[in-house]
């Protein structure tokens, strides 16, 4: 079954400067038991997809559904289906963590739930701070009491908008291996994340966003596959001839080209030699997620990073 | 446990939890005014034969701690988890705009008749009181405050910063609640005043309260019942309908 589909989405959003397409005609499904990366650079539309899901946003045209329940027409069953961690850290000042949790599970109808309370305590490392106030919480903490609240309720469908942005290794690690056990045992997993490798590593399947557009999408491997296949990395003190750089990713010192074969490889170090330059620290390395979503956005527009498109008032 | 009861129950808590701002201070504001105004006034004005100007004052004071503070209840609750963007935790769960009605209008009027209660109980023994229809104290203290924790269900709703919630309070409400007729009856008033004060529903929720202790009021309780009755209704509804179509809350 179809644990989320999204039908041609469109989202307007009336700003004072003028009507803001910030969704295109987004079509995606994700089915039972996938854990589905959501990329894109800021401004794409993830966010906006998700609000949609989750019934904080309302369409401008388009259907989106929940294992079939509707988001607008149905959206009470739609809600419970669904465990949503927003991006913002957001939090209660006015209550202690098993408070907060306690609460929002009896939104759901839920009475006695401090079983399942405590063993999304302990699994998320939260279980010394059952009893502090949210206000004492650092970032990291807060961020595990939004894993746990999205979580009160069992939903089989759960999503996360950017759940690890400014968090530390250790609480990646511990939320991952969390979040893959929940993807294990059947739930859906929908995430929009900023860390590529965290999107490799996890999903089997992508897709990417752009300017309110789906412009990719595939499993991974397939993605992975598709992109050049290798990439030959070296570190340089001087400036790349412009013809040279034209093709290259420069990252400070760092110089990344895209290399299907060894004599592209050959050919792109000759003509560093010819240049005059001295190669250093030379390494021939797999293309990654990175270089994918790079190549994918860099297609067409010359502003990767650029907000969602502008329509005529 | 139903949803709504679990937001009625929280929204309890986020008050009591602090009370002395909540609860113990608006009872000490309206002691104040009941020590000063009545200090000044007692000897100077009369308002209903057999009843001093205290104890024509004391009702009025209740009256009005209990609207302004359930006003306040909702209002400030809602404004605090959208400044803090924590309603998104009630936005993603299946509680429908009833739920959130009777969550947030039943905690107002709990708060407004735990303040009233207050006042009444630190002020009473100032001087002598008589209850001559209770029922009438208790439908007007409940409707008042029902009526004032809708307005602040839509006050909440509609403003987007602290400022425009002050502004709300200020320029409406506080003006509503003074020029009712809580210090003064509105018999003394120029006519032009007192035509004027009938157009303003809190007038007649204080005069139908006050009717409750003292069985003489400026006009009819039934009156009084009936322009309460029917605003208590059709704010109740215009909250409502604003919950319902997740005014300003779902873009």
């Amino acid at each position: 079954m179809t644990a989320i589909s999204f039908d041609a989405v469109s989202k307007i959003f009336q700003t004072p400067r003028g009507p803001l397409q910030a969704l295109d005609g987004v079509s995606l499904a994700v089915q039972e038991g996938e854990f589905f990366g959501l990329l894109g650079p800021n401004g794409a539309g993830k966010t906006t997809l998700i609000s949609i899901l989750a019934g904080l946003t309302r369409a401008t045209s388009g259907h989106t559904q929940v294992l079939g329940c509707d988001v607008q027409t149905q959206a009470a069953q739609a809600r419970r289906l669904l465990g949503v961690v927003p991006q913002e850290l957001v939090f209660d000042p006015f209550f202690n963590v098993r408070e907060a949790l306690r609460f929002q599970s009896g939104y759901f109808g839920i009475r006695k739930n401090d079983a399942w309370i405590d063993e999304l305590l302990h699994c998320l490392g939260l279980s010394d701070k059952a009893n502090s106030n949210m206000r004492q919480l650092s970032g990291g903490m807060k961020r595990r009491v939004l894993v746990a609240q999205a979580l009160v309720h069992k939903p089989p469908v759960i999503v996360l908008d950017e759940p690890t942005a400014g968090v530390d290794v250790e609480l990646r690690q511990t939320l991952w291996q969390f979040i893959a056990r929940l993807n294990r045992d059947g739930h859906t997993v929908l995430l929009t994340t900023h860390y590529l490798e965290e999107a490799e590593a996890l999903c089997g399947r992508l897709a990417m966003l752009k300017q309110g557009r789906v412009v990719a999408l595939a499993r991974t491997s397939e993605l992975l596959k598709a992109a050049s296949s290798n990439v030959l990395r070296f570190k340089l003190d001087a400036q790349l001839p412009p013809e040279l750089a034209q093709r290259a990713r420069v990252t400070g010192r760092i110089v990344q080209f895209p290399a299907h074969n060894a004599a592209e490889i050959e050919h792109y170090l000759a003509a560093v030699r010819q240049a005059g330059l001295v190669a250093e620290d030379v390494e021939i390395r797999k293309a990654d997620l990175e270089d994918v979503f790079l190549q994918v956005m860099g297609e067409g527009a010359q502003t990767p990073s650029d907000a969602a498109v502008e329509v005529a008032p | 446990m139903n949803g709504w009861q679990a937001l009625f129950y929280k929204e309890i808590l986020r008050f009591w939890k602090v009370g002395f701002q909540t609860v113990a201070a608006p009872v000490m504001t309206a002691m104040l005014y009941l020590l000063i105004f009545g200090h000044v006034l007692e000897d100077r004005v009369k308002v209903y034969d057999q009843i001093t100007y205290t104890a024509f004052l004391l009702p009025g004071l209740v009256m009005m701690s209990v609207l302004q503070n359930a006003f306040a209840n909702s209002s400030s609750s809602l404004i605090q988890s959208k400044m803090m963007g924590n309603l998104v935790f009630l936005l993603l769960t299946p509680l429908n705009h009833w739920s959130w009605f009777f969550a947030y209008v039943g905690s107002s009027v709990v708060r407004g008749l735990a303040v009233g209660l207050g006042v009444f109980v630190v002020t009473g023994w100032f001087t002598p009181l008589s209850f001559v229809a209770p029922q009438w104290i208790v439908l007007f203290a409940i409707m008042g405050a029902t009526m004032l924790g809708s307005m602040g269900v839509i006050a909440g709703l509609w403003a987007e910063k602290f400022d425009q919630m002050a502004a709300f309070q200020n320029f409406i409400i506080m003006p509503m609640t003074f020029l009712s007729g809580v210090f003064y009856s509105i018999h003394s008033l120029p006519p032009f005043w007192q035509t004027l004060s009938h157009f303003n529903p809190f007038f007649y929720m204080i005069d139908g309260f006050r009717y409750g202790f003292f069985g003489a009021s400026d006009v009819s309780p039934w009156l009084s019942l009936a322009v309460v009755g029917s605003c208590t209704v059709l704010i109740s509804a215009t909250a409502l309908h604003l919950l319902r179509i997740g005014f300003k809350i779902r873009g």
